[in-house]
């Protein structure tokens, strides 16, 4: 990685993605008032990628927009994290997900807020209240869950545990980069150890890491996702909707 | 039940606005900022639609100024007291005695109204993953969002008079109330989400708007800020029609075949014909209902004629003229005896809407169990700690 285009897409993409996932709950959360909560962090990932991608087009100057960029490539050219393109699995499985994810994005917008380039400052701007609204929500529920019956605990640690691997990727350190990822490494432990204690949840130890997502090699799951995402548009090429 | 979930802009606020005639209702719609001006001008979609419910929302804020002269006396008859209520066009509030044939009757209107925009949720969902631009995809996700938000706002105003969300939603998933047959048909392609938008949704804010006057207090209130977040989904709903329509050969062929399968569902909306409505009468008498199915089916076909027009489709009716004498359209009836057939369980999709919202409420109830044993535990700590 590295470059201003390479690095605003990988943070779109992961917006993107992320905003993808979440609103496949749309009508299927465990409560009305959870559908509309997750509807929102979609919203607001999703209004994120818009901003990301729009502005990425700008920086390659080949004249591509943010839909050229979300529908037009494949998964190879996507450049988003391995932890966003995993399935939804249970409720747990999201709410790790988003708590992981969210506990990167809140330090990362943070510093992005005061980096030199002034379009991606204005964006880590606006971004990180919704992040520190997305980590309270997620943390909230991984406290409950962790701390709720004996099946959620289960669940609970079982999803921390199994998505754990993928959280190393995201602080790759890549020094020329508008914000150093591995600078934010720190944030995100303390925020991570806190609420797992929290939770009584065990942290897990580190071993498998799994990377590729940043070179654009995926998952198995990131090409259905996009198969999906793209059909429609990709079926009347040129056409505007 | 969930105990206090927390951010959640939509529930905050449900209860006392409900509660209360004066708090103001702003239309906070969802949708409201992801417009452009890039759609058609506001009288070409929604007629006067929004000017009635402003109007009516003027009605309702000029009556409780006058006020209802105090509550009814300790000794006085409170059925006196309620005719004079209603005579007067006042609202009757939560606390004041009410028949319970009215009270039963508002119960099932709006908790049907309430597992109609949970239900209606499905099949616009069925296109938020596979929208065609990024914006289209925000504008729907924020869309479905509103209609779980007018559920949890409808079963809060259902709450005031007595029952409790959980028995309703329990209804719901046991069959033992209904939702708009029009969610028991399929969304084919991404024309069905213009077409819901414009017919379903223009359908539902000519039978709501009415609504907007209705006698009870938090049905009413409820309704003024559902319509107005309706008249915006409309909006939308006619501009992806709008855009489809002037776009290429395929895009146009499948805006036509949209509208063609919406519109006699659309019609069968306003449910039977006078003669065999089963409700109407009483509702009428008690100031629930304002007009009848037949006026408000005639009232959305002279709305949609002029609008059809403009978006240069073609309603699928050849029947369909304007009638000097009547200074209306005659128009085809819907076929009532399919309307019937899809209300009793047999339209395309039925039973995959309520299987898809059984299962939700099946899978997620050991998130419920769960929140709910945190917030006891956490509330036998704080004891603890007090003691």
């Amino acid at each position: 990685m590295n470059g201003p285009f390479e690095f605003t897409v990988s943070l779109g993409d992961d917006a993107l993605v992320a905003a993808q996932r979440l609103a496949e709950w749309t009508s299927r959360a465990p409560e009305m008032e959870e559908d509309v909560a997750l509807a929102n962090i979609a919203l607001d990932q999703l209004g994120a990628a818009r901003l990301l991608l729009t502005y990425a087009g700008e920086l390659e100057g080949a004249g591509r927009d943010e839909d050229a960029l979300a529908y037009l490539r494949d998964d190879r050219e996507f450049r988003n994290c391995l932890l966003v393109e995993l399935p939804n699995g249970d409720f747990a499985v999201t709410m790790a997900k988003l708590f992981f994810l969210a506990a990167y994005q809140l330090p990362l917008y943070t510093a992005l807020a005061g980096c030199a380039d002034e379009r991606l400052a204005a964006i880590g701007a606006k971004a990180r209240k919704e992040s520190a609204y997305h980590l309270d929500h997620a943390a909230l529920w991984v406290r409950r869950l962790g701390d709720g019956t004996e099946e959620s605990h289960r669940r609970m640690q079982a999803a921390v545990d199994g998505t754990w691997p993928y959280v190393h990727e995201l602080f790759a350190a890549d020094p020329a980069a508008p914000v150093d990822p591995a600078t934010l490494r720190g944030d995100f432990d303390t925020t991570v150890t806190t609420v797992l204690a929290e939770a009584t949840l065990t942290r897990p130890e580190t071993g498998w890491t799994p990377a590729g997502g940043r070179d654009g090699v995926h998952t198995e799951h990131l090409s259905y996702l996009l198969a999906e995402m793209q059909v429609l548009h990709r079926a009347h090429p040129g056409a505007r909707w | 039940m969930v105990a206090a979930v927390s951010g959640q802009p939509v529930a905050r606020g449900m209860r006392e606005s409900l509660l209360h005639p004066l708090v103001s209702m702003d239309p906070s719609c969802n949708t409201w900022d992801m417009y452009g001006n890039d759609f058609a001008p506001a009288d070409a979609s929604d007629g006067d639609l929004l000017g009635q419910v402003e109007a009516a929302e003027a009605a309702l804020r000029a009556a409780a100024d006058r006020g209802r002269g105090g509550t009814a006396a300790p000794d006085a008859d409170p059925e006196a007291y309620f005719a004079d209520v209603i005579d007067a066009d006042q609202k009757i509030e939560p606390r004041d005695w009410m028949p319970e044939a009215y009270r039963r009757t508002l119960i099932r209107q709006i908790a049907q109204h309430a597992h109609s925009e949970i239900i209606g949720m499905q099949p616009e969902g069925n296109w938020i993953s596979r929208a065609p631009s990024l914006k289209r995809k925000a504008i729907l996700l924020a869309k479905v969002q509103d209609e779980a938000g007018h559920g949890l706002y409808l079963y809060a105003a259902a709450e005031t008079l007595g029952v409790s969300r959980d028995e309703l939603v329990d209804l719901l998933i046991s069959g033992r109330q209904k939702y708009s047959s029009i969610f028991n048909y399929p969304t084919l392609t991404w024309a069905d989400v213009g077409a819901i938008g414009w017919l379903v949704d223009g359908a539902a804010i000519v039978n709501q708007v009415p609504l907007c006057r209705c006698s009870y207090g938090p049905y009413a209130r409820a309704m003024i800020r559902v319509c107005k977040e309706e008249s915006f989904h409309q909006r939308q709903g006619y501009e992806i029609l709008h855009t489809l329509a002037h776009g290429t050969p395929a895009q146009r062929a499948m805006a036509q075949d949209a509208v063609d399968r919406w519109w006699y569902p659309s019609l069968a909306m306003f449910g039977p014909p006078d003669g065999d409505s089963t409700h109407s009468a009483q509702s009428m008498a008690w100031k629930i209902k304002r007009f009848s199915n037949d006026e408000l089916r005639q009232r959305f076909v002279d709305m949609c004629v002029q609008q059809a027009e403009a978006l240069n489709l073609a309603l699928p009716d050849p029947g369909l003229r304007w009638n000097p004498e009547r200074q209306a359209y005659d128009f085809t009836q819907p076929d009532y005896d399919e309307l019937m057939r899809v209300i009793s369980g047999d339209g395309p999709c039925n039973r995959q809407r309520m299987e898809h919202r059984r299962r939700a409420h099946a899978e997620g109830a050991w998130v419920r169990e769960a929140a709910a044993a945190y917030a006891a535990k956490r509330a036998g700590r704080k004891e603890k700690v007090a003691a």
